[in-house]
């Protein structure tokens, strides 16, 4: 379990970016965040990460400090921020060369590379092309496979759908959604996107205007795995438009 | 390069090349120039037949005088530029240095150089080595400063080493940068190794470019002095060319590395 207690960040002299944050993060589960522009939503994916360290408060996982926790995380970024001079397959090994306890403890990393570039959609044979040769929605699922390929125990993903278009941006969020309820990893997603924050989550937490604090808690209780027809579904509106109300209230939009 | 693509980046150069040539000599037929003003061009073509075993040789040493001052600069100012993308404050301190080394005339230096390390090739080199150092350092810690955040995040993350950091990440991102820093830095080599020359004798046995330049021009042997000129140009022009092919060929395999 993923907790926090009166944590906040800021950098330096800069006011607060965080702070009060109260949340408790059952393992297993998949819950998104969405906040206005700035609120700190990145910041508290990163004090998760371990790579930022909270000026106050506790943030606990497994009753560890990010730093101290050895269960593996894996990150996705908005870019798809792949090593341009690699292939595919070499973009997806990355991790196993860095992490040396990563890579004692797995066998056959180049099985494993390519299992996970099956995972996301994306054949053997642009495993050995190059991220220019790719298009923006193939560069992310090779962003994903980086991520996957770990095995990760915890996932956490800033906005990474965002610079795509909408369809393929509802197609990535049923396979990885999929790809959730089958590993089930714990996962945090932070989106703009409301629509896409209900459809892929257990829970969807809003968070307030920086500095970031969370105000509302909502519980999405649609049956996994879910499907692109649920979008259409009238419980589904209906709290897209909750999540929406409480969005804007945030932002200062509505009194 | 494909021959259609070569030809279409090496006939128009030379289709100027033959148009200067032309009006040169119609204009110095025209208002009768004198030779010791300026010689027709087929006046500095007989000298520098004349002159061929000469010019090539004086070639030759010049060439190598700037090769080993632009590979020198090459390894020496991707070393300054991995100290410089270790810390901010090594770079506070050692980059206006850097700066001053660009800003200082050559002409100025090369004097010091001979007087530092007497006469012969290797103060050439030194001369070319020098003038040819800051857009290596410039560019290459450009290269290894500009990585994308995330990507830093992600290699710690993983909890790589500052030394995994350098060689995986840094390094290979500086690639493109350090190839467009040596396109510069290449020219200013042979610039640079020209300059040497003018100021550094070789002794009795040989002599580069620069020389023989300086030389005809003490002699007012002005056919001379074009054909050595001209010969500065072409090497200038080769290595531009062939630093051209290099850097397409580097830049192909970084793409393609795995």
């Amino acid at each position: 379990m993923i907790v926090a207690r009166k944590l906040a960040m800021d950098y330096g002299s800069q006011s607060a970016v965080i702070s009060d944050v109260d949340v408790e993060i059952q393992t297993g589960s998949f819950v998104s965040m969405v906040g206005p522009s700035g609120c700190g939503k990145s910041t508290f994916l990163r004090l998760v990460a371990g790579l930022r360290e909270s000026s106050s408060g506790q943030l606990l996982i497994s009753d560890r400090t990010p730093q101290q926790c050895n269960l593996r995380r894996a990150f996705v970024f908005q870019d798809p921020s792949l090593l341009p001079w690699r292939t595919v397959a070499g973009n997806v090994h990355l991790p196993f060369e860095l992490d040396r306890e990563l890579a004692n403890s797995t066998t056959q990393p180049a099985t494993r590379v390519q299992e996970a570039i099956r995972l996301v959609g994306l054949l053997d044979a642009d495993a050995n092309k190059r991220p220019r040769q790719l298009s923006g929605g193939m560069r992310m699922r090779v962003s994903l496979a980086r991520a996957f390929v770990t095995d990760p125990q915890i996932m956490l993903l800033d906005e990474p759908f965002a610079a795509l278009d909408d369809i393929l941006r509802q197609q990535l969020n049923e396979e990885l959604q999929r790809i959730w309820w089958q590993r089930r990893w714990t996962g945090i997603f932070v989106t703009h996107n409301v629509s896409e924050a209900v459809f892929m989550s257990q829970r969807v937490l809003v968070m307030s205007r920086r500095p970031g604090r969370f105000i509302a808690d909502l519980t999405v209780p649609f049956e996994y795995p879910r499907h692109a027809e649920l979008r259409a579904d009238a419980g589904f509106a209906k709290l897209t438009g909750e999540v929406s109300r409480y969005l804007r209230q945030a932002a200062g939009v509505d009194p | 390069m494909k021959p259609i693509a070569l030809a279409k980046t090496t006939i128009p150069p030379i289709l100027t090349l033959v148009a200067v040539l032309l009006s040169w000599h119609a204009a110095v037929k025209f208002w009768d120039i004198k030779p010791f003003l300026l010689p027709a061009p087929l006046d500095v073509a007989h000298a520098a037949w004349n002159k061929k075993g000469e010019l090539i040789q004086a070639t030759g040493v010049t060439a190598l005088a700037a090769f080993v001052g632009f590979v020198a600069s090459l390894t020496f100012g991707t070393l300054v530029a991995f100290g410089f993308s270790q810390s901010k404050a090594i770079r506070a301190s050692g980059y206006p240095y850097a700066i001053f080394l660009q800003t200082v005339p050559v002409v100025a230096i090369a004097p010091l150089i001979v007087n530092w390390f007497g006469n012969g090739l290797h103060s050439v080199m030194i001369v070319s080595f020098i003038v040819s150092l800051f857009p290596i350092i410039t560019n290459a810690t450009n290269g290894m400063l500009t990585v994308d955040p995330d990507l830093l995040d992600l290699f710690r993350l993983h909890g790589a080493s500052r030394w995994q950091v350098w060689m995986k990440l840094r390094l290979p991102n500086a690639v493109p940068h350090i190839v467009t820093g040596a396109k510069t830095s290449s020219g200013l080599a042979v610039i640079g190794a020209i300059v040497g020359e003018f100021f550094v004798g070789y002794g009795t046995k040989w002599m580069g470019l620069g020389y023989l330049i300086n030389y005809s021009n003490g002699q007012l042997r002005i056919p001379e002095l074009l054909a050595s000129v001209i010969a500065s140009t072409l090497l200038g022009l080769s290595i531009f060319g062939l630093m051209t092919l290099l850097s397409g060929t580097v830049l192909r395999l970084w793409h393609q590395d795995a």
